[in-house]
C-alpha cells in the first residue's frame, strides 16, 4: 500500500524563487489498485510519480510504502517515461534486459523472462530487431517490457502514452491491463486524457492546478476486464463528465478525499 | 539452384521459402510498421542514384577545366600557377619522392592524433563527471584553445629541435581540442529518464558509465574525430613549415623556394588526399562502432 501524507513539494528555482509543487497531498493507493492522475499541465503529477519512486524526497509530510517511509530510491518500482528511451545500440531483448544488468545481474536466466513479456506485447518477433525499426507504439511496448522485468511490485507510469496517436494509445491502454490483470501490480499512471484515465482505472485521483492538492477522486466501477466499447457506456461518461467537472472546478471542491 | 529446374521442385525448395516468408510477414504486415520506413527509403532514392557520384564528378571536372583554360588563356608561367597537366605530370614523375614524404606526414599525423585521443577522451570523461571539475578544466581548455597553435610552432622546435617532436606536438594540439569538448558534449547527453533509471535500480555509476553514457557519446565522439584528423594534419605540416628535412609539409616550402610550383601542388594534392582517406578511414570506424546513428535519427 503506498500512502502519502500531508505531503508537500517546493522546488527552488533560480530566477522565480520557490515553486511549491504539491501542497499537502494526500493520497492512498491500495494493493493491486490502478490509479490514475489527472490534472492540468504543472499540477505536480509527475512529482506524485518521483516521490513515491524515491527519486524525490518530499519537503514535507512521508511517503510510506507498506508502512515503511520511502527514504531513497527503490529497487521495486517500474518507470515507464513519456517517451520510450530504449538504447539504439542494443536489440528490444537487450533494452528489456537492461534493468537486470543495471542490478548487477547476469541477464541470462532473465532471457526467457524477457522474451515472455515481449511476446505478451505482440513483440516476439522484434526480440533481436533493434529499437529504430519498430514504431513508436512498439519501442513504448518495450519500455513497459523493460519495467517489468525485474518484476516491480509498484508501476509507476508517467504520461506514457502521450507521444502516440489515438488508436494506438487506446490498444496500448488495453494491452497494458491485460498484463496488470495477470500480475495485479499497484500501478500509478499519469495521464492529461480523461478518456484514458477512466477507462484504465479503479480510481481516477483529479489534481488541482498548482500547487498540486487533490481535487477530487472518482471511483469507476466499469467491470473487468475493460475494453475500448466501455467508452460508450453510461457509467463511463458519467465518470468521465465528473472527472472534467474537478478538473474544471477542481478549486472550488475541497481538497483532500 | 532451384532456378534452371522448371516444373520438377515441389517440396525441398518449399520448406525454407515458407521460413523465410514466416520471418518477413510480421516484419511488412506489423501494423503500419511506421510510416518513417517508406519515407525513408524514398529520401535515400530521391537525389538519384546517379547524381550522387556524378555530380561531384561534373563540378569536379568543370573546375580543373577552368583552371587549365585560365592558365593557358592567361598564359601564367608556371611557377605562379602549375595548370593541372603539368600537377598531374609532376604527381605521377615525383610519385616516389611524394610517397616517402607522405608516409613520414602520415605518421606524425597519427601520432598526434593518437596522442590527442588517449590525452583527450580521459579529459572528457573527467570534465563530464563532476562540475567542479567542469569549471576548473573548462576554462583552462578555452584559454589554450584562444592560443594560435601556430604561434607556438617556433618555440616547440626550440624546445624539441628538428626532429619529429614538434609536428606530433602541434598535430595534438591541434586535434585535441574538438576531441575533448564533442566528447565532453556527448557523455552529458545520457536522457535523464536513464539516470533516474539507474538510480532507482542503484545501479553503480561505473555500470552506468559503461553500459549506457560511453556507448551514447560515441557518435559525438566520432563527431569530434572527423573535425580533429584534419586538424591534426594542419598541425603536423605546421610544423613542417617551421623546420623540418621531411615531409609533405617541408617538400612544399622546398619545391616553392626552387619555383617548382608543381611539384609543391602535387605535394598539397597528396596532402588533401591523404586527409580524404583518413577522414573515409574514421567514417568506416564510426559506421562499424555505432551503427545504429543514422539509423535512429
Amino acid at each position: 500500500m503506498i500512502q502519502l501524507d500531508a505531503v508537500s513539494k517546493v522546488y527552488p528555482t533560480r530566477r522565480k524563487g520557490a515553486v511549491q509543487a504539491l501542497a499537502r497531498l494526500d493520497l492512498r493507493v491500495e494493493p493491486g489498485e490502478f490509479v490514475t492522475l489527472v490534472g492540468p499541465s504543472g499540477c505536480g503529477k509527475s512529482t506524485v510519480l518521483k516521490l513515491v519512486s524515491g527519486l524525490l524526497a518530499p519537503s514535507a509530510g512521508r511517503v510510506t510504502i507498506d508502512g515503511e517511509t520511502v527514504r531513497g530510491p527503490r529497487r521495486e518500482m517500474g518507470f515507464v517515461f513519456q517517451t520510450p528511451v530504449l538504447l539504439p545500440w542494443r536489440t528490444v531483448r537487450d533494452n528489456v534486459l537492461l534493468p537486470i544488468e543495471m542490478l548487477g545481474q547476469s541477464p541470462g536466466p532473465h532471457r526467457a523472462r524477457a522474451e515472455d513479456l515481449l511476446e505478451q506485447v505482440g513483440l516476439s518477433d522484434f526480440a533481436t530487431a533493434h529499437p529504430w525499426e519498430l514504431s513508436g507504439g512498439m519501442q513504448q511496448r518495450v519500455g513497459i517490457c523493460r519495467a517489468l522485468i525485474h518484476d516491480p511490485a509498484i508501476l509507476l507510469m508517467d504520461e506514457p502514452f502521450a507521444a502516440l496517436d489515438a488508436m494506438t494509445r487506446e490498444s496500448l491502454g488495453i494491452e497494458l491491463l491485460r498484463i496488470w490483470e495477470e500480475r495485479r501490480k499497484v500501478v500509478l499512471f499519469v495521464t492529461h486524457s480523461i478518456a484514458e484515465a477512466v477507462l484504465l482505472a479503479d480510481r481516477v485521483v483529479v489534481m488541482t492546478p498548482r500547487p498540486g492538492k487533490i481535487a477530487g477522486v472518482v471511483s469507476i466501477d466499469l467491470p473487468r476486464p475493460r475494453t475500448i466499447d466501455q467508452q460508450y457506456d453510461d457509467r463511463f461518461e458519467v465518470a468521465a463528465r465528473e472527472v472534467r467537472r474537478l478538473i474544471e472546478h477542481g478549486g472550488e471542491a475541497h481538497g483532500g478525499r | 539452384m532451384a532456378v534452371g529446374n522448371p516444373g520438377g521442385t515441389p517440396v525441398e525448395p518449399l520448406g525454407p521459402r515458407t521460413e523465410l516468408d514466416g520471418r518477413t510477414v510480421p516484419v511488412v504486415g506489423a501494423e503500419v510498421v511506421d510510416e518513417a520506413t517508406p519515407i525513408r527509403a524514398r529520401g535515400l532514392a530521391l537525389p538519384s542514384d546517379w547524381s550522387r557520384w556524378a555530380a561531384p564528378l561534373i563540378s569536379f571536372v568543370l573546375i580543373v577545366a577552368a583552371w587549365q583554360a585560365l592558365v593557358v588563356v592567361a598564359r601564367l608561367p608556371r611557377f605562379i600557377l602549375p595548370a593541372p597537366d603539368a600537377v598531374f605530370a609532376a604527381f605521377v614523375g615525383q610519385f616516389p619522392l611524394l610517397l616517402s614524404n607522405t608516409w613520414v606526414t602520415l605518421l606524425e599525423t597519427l601520432a598526434g592524433f593518437s596522442l590527442s585521443i588517449v590525452v583527450a577522451v580521459p579529459l572528457a570523461i573527467l570534465i563530464s563527471s563532476s562540475s567542479a571539475l567542469r569549471n576548473g578544466i573548462y576554462p583552462f581548455l578555452l584559454l589554450g584553445q584562444s592560443v594560435p597553435k601556430q604561434a607556438i610552432a617556433p618555440l616547440l622546435l626550440l624546445w624539441l629541435g628538428y626532429g619529429d617532436g614538434p609536428k606530433v606536438v602541434l598535430a595534438f594540439l591541434t586535434a585535441f581540442f574538438p576531441i575533448v569538448v564533442n566528447t565532453a558534449i556527448g557523455l552529458q547527453m545520457t536522457p535523464p529518464e536513464m539516470l533516474d533509471l539507474a538510480r532507482l535500480l542503484s545501479a553503480s555509476r561505473w555500470r552506468v558509465f559503461a553500459k549506457v553514457t560511453f556507448p551514447a557519446a560515441m557518435p559525438y565522439f566520432f563527431a569530434g574525430l572527423k573535425v580533429a584528423i584534419s586538424l591534426a594534419i594542419v598541425g603536423a605540416v605546421i610544423g613542417e613549415f617551421i623546420g623540418a628535412d621531411r615531409g609533405l609539409g617541408q617538400m612544399i616550402v622546398l619545391f616553392s623556394a626552387n619555383q617548382r610550383t608543381d611539384i609543391a601542388f602535387a605535394a598539397i594534392a597528396m596532402l588533401s588526399l591523404l586527409g580524404i582517406a583518413l577522414f573515409a578511414l574514421i567514417s568506416l570506424a564510426e559506421r562499424v562502432v555505432c551503427p545504429w546513428y543514422d539509423k535512429a535519427s
